[in-house]
C-alpha cells in the first residue's frame, strides 16, 4: 500500500472548534496523514522572533515556529495545511503570511483554510485531495500532451460537460445543465461520442472531475477520478498553451470559485471559496433571469453598460438581488445593471479570494462564466491586466480529465 | 475552602499551589478530566465537539471566532463558579499557556467583572522575584480563609 502523504498542520483553534476530527478524516480519506510538527519549547520564541510578525496568540506563535522548522528542513513533510478560525483578524494575517512564506521558500504544496464549527470533512475533501495529489502525483500532473483516445467528464454543480480527445485534439463535446447527476453525465457523453464519431469501446481511458466525480467515475468505470483544482489547472494551461512558467487560473463556478497560482501546470497555492453565493456564477444566472435574457446574452449586454451607475456589492445573493431589483425599479438601464452584476461578482472574488494567491501573469479565466464577456472585462479591470480566455474554456475540467487520463493508457 | 480560578488555566504549577494551600483550583485540567471520564467520549485529552462553540455563545457572540467560543465553553462555567481568582500576566510558555489571545482578553475581563477576590501578578523574572511570587500567592490563598 502507498504510504500516506504526511501533511503538517499549522493551526490555531480547530480542536476548540470541534473540527480537528473533520480535518483528520478529510486527510485520511485521500490517504493523507495529519501531523503536528514537533518542536522544542525553546525554539518557539526564537523562531517567532526571527520571523518578525509580532502576534499575541501563543498558538499562532507556535504555528509560525512550525512553519520555520518546515521551511528550514528541520522537519520533513509532504504538504502543509494551514487552518485558523474564520473571522479572526490576527489569525488571518498569520495564515496569509505563512502561506506566502512557505510557498516562496519551499516546494511544499500548501493550502490554507478558515473554519467555523460547521466545517465538515466533506467541505475539506477537495482541498485535501488536491494537496495530496500535488504531493504524490507530480508525474501524472507533468503530462503535457494528450495521447490515444480519451474521454473526460466534468460533473459540476451547475452543468455537466464531456470531451472526447484524440491525438491531442478535441474531437467531441457535450454540455448540459446538471439535473440527475448520472443521467446528465450519460447524456453529455453520448453527445460528445456522437460528435466525435467514436464508439464507447474505442475509448482508451476515462477521467472524471467535479462534484459528481465519484458517482460518475464509478458508473463509467473511470481510470482517473480527480478533484477539479489540479484538473482545471492542467486544463487551463494546456488550452492556453502556457504549460511552462507561472500562471494564475480563475474559475468562477456555479457553487464555488477557484483561484489557483500555477507553476509549470502544477498548483502551488490555491483557494476555493463557496460561502457566499453573491460571488458565484449562480448570481449571474439569477441576474440574467431577472433581466429576461439568456445567460449567453448577459456578457454582451454588460459590455454596453457602466457598472459605476448602479451600486451593487454584496457577498450575499439575496442582498445582491435586492440591489438589482432596486436599481431596476429606480430606472437604471438593463445594460448598467448587467455590468454592475458582473463587476460585483468580480469584486467579491477579487476581495475574498485573489488576495490569498499570488497573482502572476498570464491570468487565465476558465469555466462557463469565462464566456460572460462582461465578467472577464470586470476582472481584467480589477487586476489591471488582460485576461486570457482560451478556446473551449467552458469545458476546462473535462479537457483536463481527458488530458490526464491519457497517462493511464500506457500503464494498462 | 474556596474555588479559585487560575490563569493561565493550563498551569499545573499554579493548580498545584492552590490545592496545596487547601483550596479547589478551577483549571483546564478539570475540564479535560470531565471530558475523558464521560461515557461515549473517544479521544483524550481534549474532546470538543462542534456543540461546544455553540455553548460558548453564552459568553461570546456568534461573530466571535469558533475557537474563542469553544474555549469559553470550558472556561466560562469555571469563571461563573469561582469564588476567587489568580491571574498571572506574561507567563512563560512553560508555566502554562493558553493559545488564543482574544480568549485570554475575554477571560481576564470576565474574571474582573465577576468581582471576586483577585490576585494579579506578573510572572517572575528572577529567583528572588520567584520567591516573592510564591509568597504572594500563599498570602492571597491564606487570606481567603477555610484553607489549610
Amino acid at each position: 500500500m502507498t504510504p500516506p502523504v504526511r501533511i503538517a498542520q499549522l493551526s490555531c483553534g480547530p480542536e476548540y472548534s470541534g473540527v480537528q476530527q473533520e480535518i483528520n478524516e478529510a486527510a485520511k480519506s485521500v490517504n493523507g496523514e495529519i501531523f503536528f510538527p514537533d518542536i522544542a519549547l525553546k525554539d518557539i520564541i526564537k523562531d517567532f522572533n526571527e520571523f518578525g510578525l509580532d502576534v499575541r496568540s501563543p498558538d499562532l506563535k507556535l504555528a509560525i515556529a512550525r512553519a520555520k522548522a518546515l521551511v528550514e528542513g528541520r522537519i520533513d513533510a509532504d504538504a502543509v495545511f494551514i487552518a485558523t478560525c474564520f473571522r479572526c483578524a490576527e489569525a488571518a494575517i498569520v495564515r496569509n503570511e505563512l502561506r506566502r512564506y512557505i510557498h516562496t521558500h519551499s516546494k511544499l504544496p500548501v493550502v490554507s483554510y478558515s473554519f467555523t464549527e460547521r466545517t465538515t470533512a466533506g467541505t475539506l475533501l477537495t482541498r485535501m485531495e488536491a494537496l495530496t495529489t500535488i504531493a504524490r502525483r507530480r508525474a501524472l500532473l507533468a503530462r503535457e500532451v494528450q495521447e490515444g483516445i480519451t474521454l473526460g467528464v466534468d460533473s459540476g454543480s451547475s452543468t455537466t460537460k464531456a470531451i472526447v480527445m484524440k491525438d491531442n485534439q478535441i474531437i467531441g463535446t457535450g454540455w448540459q445543465p446538471t439535473t440527475e447527476v448520472l443521467q446528465s453525465a450519460r447524456d453529455v457523453i453520448a453527445h460528445a461520442l456522437t460528435e466525435a464519431r467514436i464508439k464507447r469501446e474505442e475509448i482508451d481511458a476515462v477521467g472524471t472531475t467535479g462534484y459528481g466525480r465519484f458517482l460518475v467515475g464509478r458508473d463509467i468505470n473511470a481510470d482517473l477520478i480527480q478533484e477539479e483544482l489540479t484538473v482545471n489547472s492542467k486544463g487551463a494551461v494546456y488550452l492556453a498553451d502556457r504549460q511552462h512558467g507561472p500562471a494564475t487560473v480563475i474559475d468562477i463556478g456555479g457553487m464555488d470559485n477557484k483561484a489557483i497560482s500555477v507553476q509549470d501546470g502544477i498548483p502551488g497555492t490555491f483557494t476555493m471559496g463557496g460561502i457566499c453565493a453573491g460571488a458565484s456564477g449562480r448570481f449571474l444566472e439569477m441576474t440574467s433571469k431577472r433581466l429576461g435574457v439568456d445567460i449567453t446574452e448577459l456578457g454582451p449586454l454588460a459590455m454596453k453598460g457602466f457598472s459605476r451607475n448602479v451600486p451593487m456589492n454584496s457577498y450575499c445573493i439575496v442582498f445582491g438581488t435586492q440591489s438589482l431589483v432596486n436599481a431596476l425599479a429606480a430606472g437604471s438601464s438593463r445594460e448598467d445593471v448587467a455590468a454592475a452584476a458582473c463587476h460585483s461578482v468580480a469584486e467579491q472574488v477579487f476581495e475574498q479570494q485573489l488576495q490569498e494567491v499570488d497573482i502572476k501573469e498570464p491570468v487565465i479565466m476558465v469555466g462557463g462564466t469565462s464566456l460572460i464577456e462582461g465578467l472577464v472585462h470586470a476582472m481584467g479591470e480589477l487586476l489591471q491586466t488582460k485576461i486570457m480566455v482560451p478556446k473551449h474554456s467552458q469545458y476546462i475540467g473535462a479537457v483536463g480529465s481527458a488530458l490526464l487520463a491519457s497517462g493511464f493508457i500506457r500503464e494498462r | 475552602m474556596a474555588k479559585v480560578f487560575i490563569y493561565p488555566a493550563t498551569s499545573l504549577i499554579l493548580s498545584d499551589l492552590v490545592a496545596r494551600y487547601g483550596h479547589t483550583p478551577l483549571s483546564s485540567a478539570i475540564a479535560i478530566r470531565e471530558r475523558v471520564q464521560t461515557a461515549g467520549i473517544e479521544s483524550a485529552p481534549l474532546q470538543i465537539t462542534p456543540e461546544e462553540p455553540k455553548k460558548g455563545l453564552k459568553w461570546a457572540a456568534v461573530e466571535v471566532p469558533s475557537g474563542v467560543r469553544g474555549r469559553m465553553s470550558l472556561y466560562g462555567p469555571m469563571i461563573e463558579e469561582c469564588e476567587a481568582a489568580i491571574v498571572i500576566n506574561d507567563a512563560d510558555l512553560a508555566f502554562g499557556c493558553m493559545g488564543c489571545a482574544r480568549t485570554n482578553e475575554l477571560i481576564k475581563f470576565l474574571v474582573r467583572e465577576k468581582g471576586v477576590p483577585r490576585l494579579d501578578l506578573d510572572y517572575p523574572k528572577s529567583e528572588e522575584e520567584g520567591v516573592q511570587f510564591v509568597a504572594a500567592i500563599k498570602r492571597f490563598l491564606d487570606g481567603l480563609g477555610g484553607g489549610r
